[in-house]
């Protein structure tokens, strides 16, 4: 190819890819400009004034938003805790063990993240009212964990799964239990996949909106409850930081997520 | 092989028990819920779902099956340049890029997008300053439009990511004897890189289906008005009226819309079989 023909060429491909980058980083944009808005109003393209003020009210000690903030993580923690109390033991049975018809144990922890789940959770709702748990962090807790399980189990029977066998009856040859034989070889080896699981599990409970408006409202209200609320609301900026709070997380584990999960792993996720 | 595990099945059961529940138990009572009138079989809640919200539903398939159309290009092309471009810069910066929206929560692109598509928000207002559009034929976006857009922005880049993936891994030779017949890039993707990652585009794009389908957040923050999308009708039905019957109408009519496209998966996926055991 001649300069002369490259050059046209090479400019469009500058200009789509300026277009695409404006699609992607454009909202984004407009959501960190909002966070730091402290009046923007028509006709102006940019704030009036900016300032910090709406951050200093969302950082707060004694605000809403900490304690949203602070309701989240305990939330998102604690569904990690039972997650993983429930997906370590059935990811090694489902790995190592013969189970009668594992497939279909397999595709039902996937069915409740493929259903359409508003149609479930308002039922979820209904049970939780008759027993006390809308409203609790345990009800919230539970429906987050149900959600994620198919991370979990599957991604911790892809973990258990790529840990070599001859490792471990080594280990039993040796003359340690089945039980030590677990602890020592088996789940440490396992461990970086089930802590790529972990942080799945812990994302999705951060940013989960349905299930909490359905069961946690009105004493929970988490993070992106906040975000929406605000949003209605009318007040852009909180309910932007909120959102900037939450894209944090996000955004690390796209650009990492790579390291998290080795490709041995990935490639016996759902066998 | 062991013998079936009682202890496995011991360990898998504490995982079961949740799943049954809080996923099969409201799913039965959904259903149940749906279908009766005063403890008999009956269609009523359905003809009340249809009567009030026929429009929606059409709505909902339409926004959705847009949506799922246009991300299947746009990842068809964006994977094709990642995978046949020879310009090592372009495909470079475009992989760093398209990735972005791929783990942000859908509350939040609902947010953004709200600021971002307004009358009055960075997109129109880009798009004054750089002289495309006058400043009295601005718009807001902010109905189905906005909604399609969202969606679009948020679920394409996880298609891509599939789809790049197994463009990736089919074998190259393929393609070089392709090029050097004289077939253009355009070509090769349509004939000869497409046929080979057809598999995995029908689960990225069934998997985008079924998730725009169970977004609740979205149609709310984007589009307030009406019409809208199934799920903020069931939200509306209960928060307003408490009516779980017609919600769990309309909840059944979304499960009926799921079994489509697994239908269609399932279907595709059969006569794939078929077409290797030949």
């Amino acid at each position: 190819m001649t300069a002369a023909r490259a050059l046209p060429a090479t400019l469009a491909k500058i200009g789509a890819l300026a277009l695409f980058a404006f699609a992607i980083f454009g909202p984004l944009t407009n959501l960190a400009l909002w966070s730091v808005a402290e009046r923007w109003y028509t006709p102006f393209k940019l704030p009036v004034t900016y300032g910090l003020r709406y951050w200093e009210v969302v950082f707060r000690p004694t605000g809403d938003a900490m304690a949203s903030l602070m309701t989240s993580v305990w939330i998102a923690l604690l569904t990690v805790a039972v997650s993983l109390a429930l997906a370590i033991p059935a990811g090694y049975a489902l790995a190592r063990l013969k189970l009668p018809l594992r497939a279909a144990i397999m595709i039902l922890f996937l069915l409740p993240q493929a259903f359409p789940s508003v149609a479930i959770y308002i039922n979820v709702a209904k049970l939780f009212y008759q027993i006390g748990l809308t409203g609790t962090v345990a009800g919230v807790v539970l429906v987050h964990a149900a959600h994620g399980l198919v991370y979990s189990v599957w991604i911790a029977a892809a973990a258990f799964a790529a840990v070599d066998r001859d490792l471990e009856l080594a280990a039993r040859n040796m003359g340690a239990s089945p039980l030590r034989t677990f602890f020592t070889i088996t789940l440490p080896l396992a461990l970086p996949g089930i802590i790529a699981s972990a942080i799945f599990v812990f994302l999705e409970s951060l940013d989960e909106f349905t299930g909490t408006f359905f069961v946690g409202v009105p004493q929970v209200s988490t993070l992106p409850l906040l975000l929406y609320n605000a949003s209605m609301g009318g007040n852009y900026q909180i309910a932007s930081i909120t959102a900037l709070i939450l894209l944090v997380p996000s955004v690390l584990f796209m650009l990492f997520v790579e390291r998290f999960l080795r490709a041995d792993v990935l490639s016996k996720v759902g066998h | 092989m062991p013998r079936p595990s009682l202890f496995g099945l011991l360990l898998v059961a504490p995982a079961l028990a949740l799943v049954a529940a809080l996923f099969l138990w409201p799913l039965g009572y959904s259903l149940m819920a749906a279908f009766t009138l005063n403890g008999e079989f009956s269609l009523a809640h359905f003809r009340k779902a249809f009567e009030l919200y026929s429009t929606d539903i059409v709505f909902t398939l339409l926004i959705i099956g847009l949506s799922t159309l246009l991300i299947a290009l746009l990842s068809i092309a964006i994977a094709g340049i990642l995978t046949l471009s020879e310009t090592g810069w372009l495909v470079a910066v475009l992989k760093q890029l398209y990735r972005w929206p791929l783990f942000i929560p859908f509350i939040v692109a609902g947010q953004c997008m709200r600021t971002f598509l307004a009358k009055n928000g960075m997109m129109n207002n880009t798009l004054v300053s750089l002289g495309v559009l006058d400043p009295s034929m601005t718009t807001s976006f902010l109905d189905w439009r906005g909604i399609v857009i969202t969606f679009v922005w948020k679920q394409a880049p996880f298609v891509i990511l599939m789809l790049a993936g197994a463009m990736a891994s089919i074998d190259r030779s393929t393609i070089e004897a392709g090029r050097n017949l004289g077939a253009s890039r355009l070509r090769c993707l349509i004939e000869i890189v497409l046929p080979q990652v057809g598999q995995t585009l029908l689960v990225a794009l069934v998997l985008s289906f079924v998730t725009m389908l169970s977004v609740l957040s979205v149609p709310m923050m984007v589009a307030g008005s009406q019409p809208t999308m199934l799920t903020v009708d069931m939200a509306f039905r209960i928060n307003a009226y408490g009516d779980y019957p017609t919600a769990n109408a309309l909840g059944v009519v979304s499960y009926g819309i799921t079994a489509i496209v697994a239908w269609v998966y399932l279907r595709h996926n059969l006569r794939q079989h078929e077409a290797q055991a030949r």
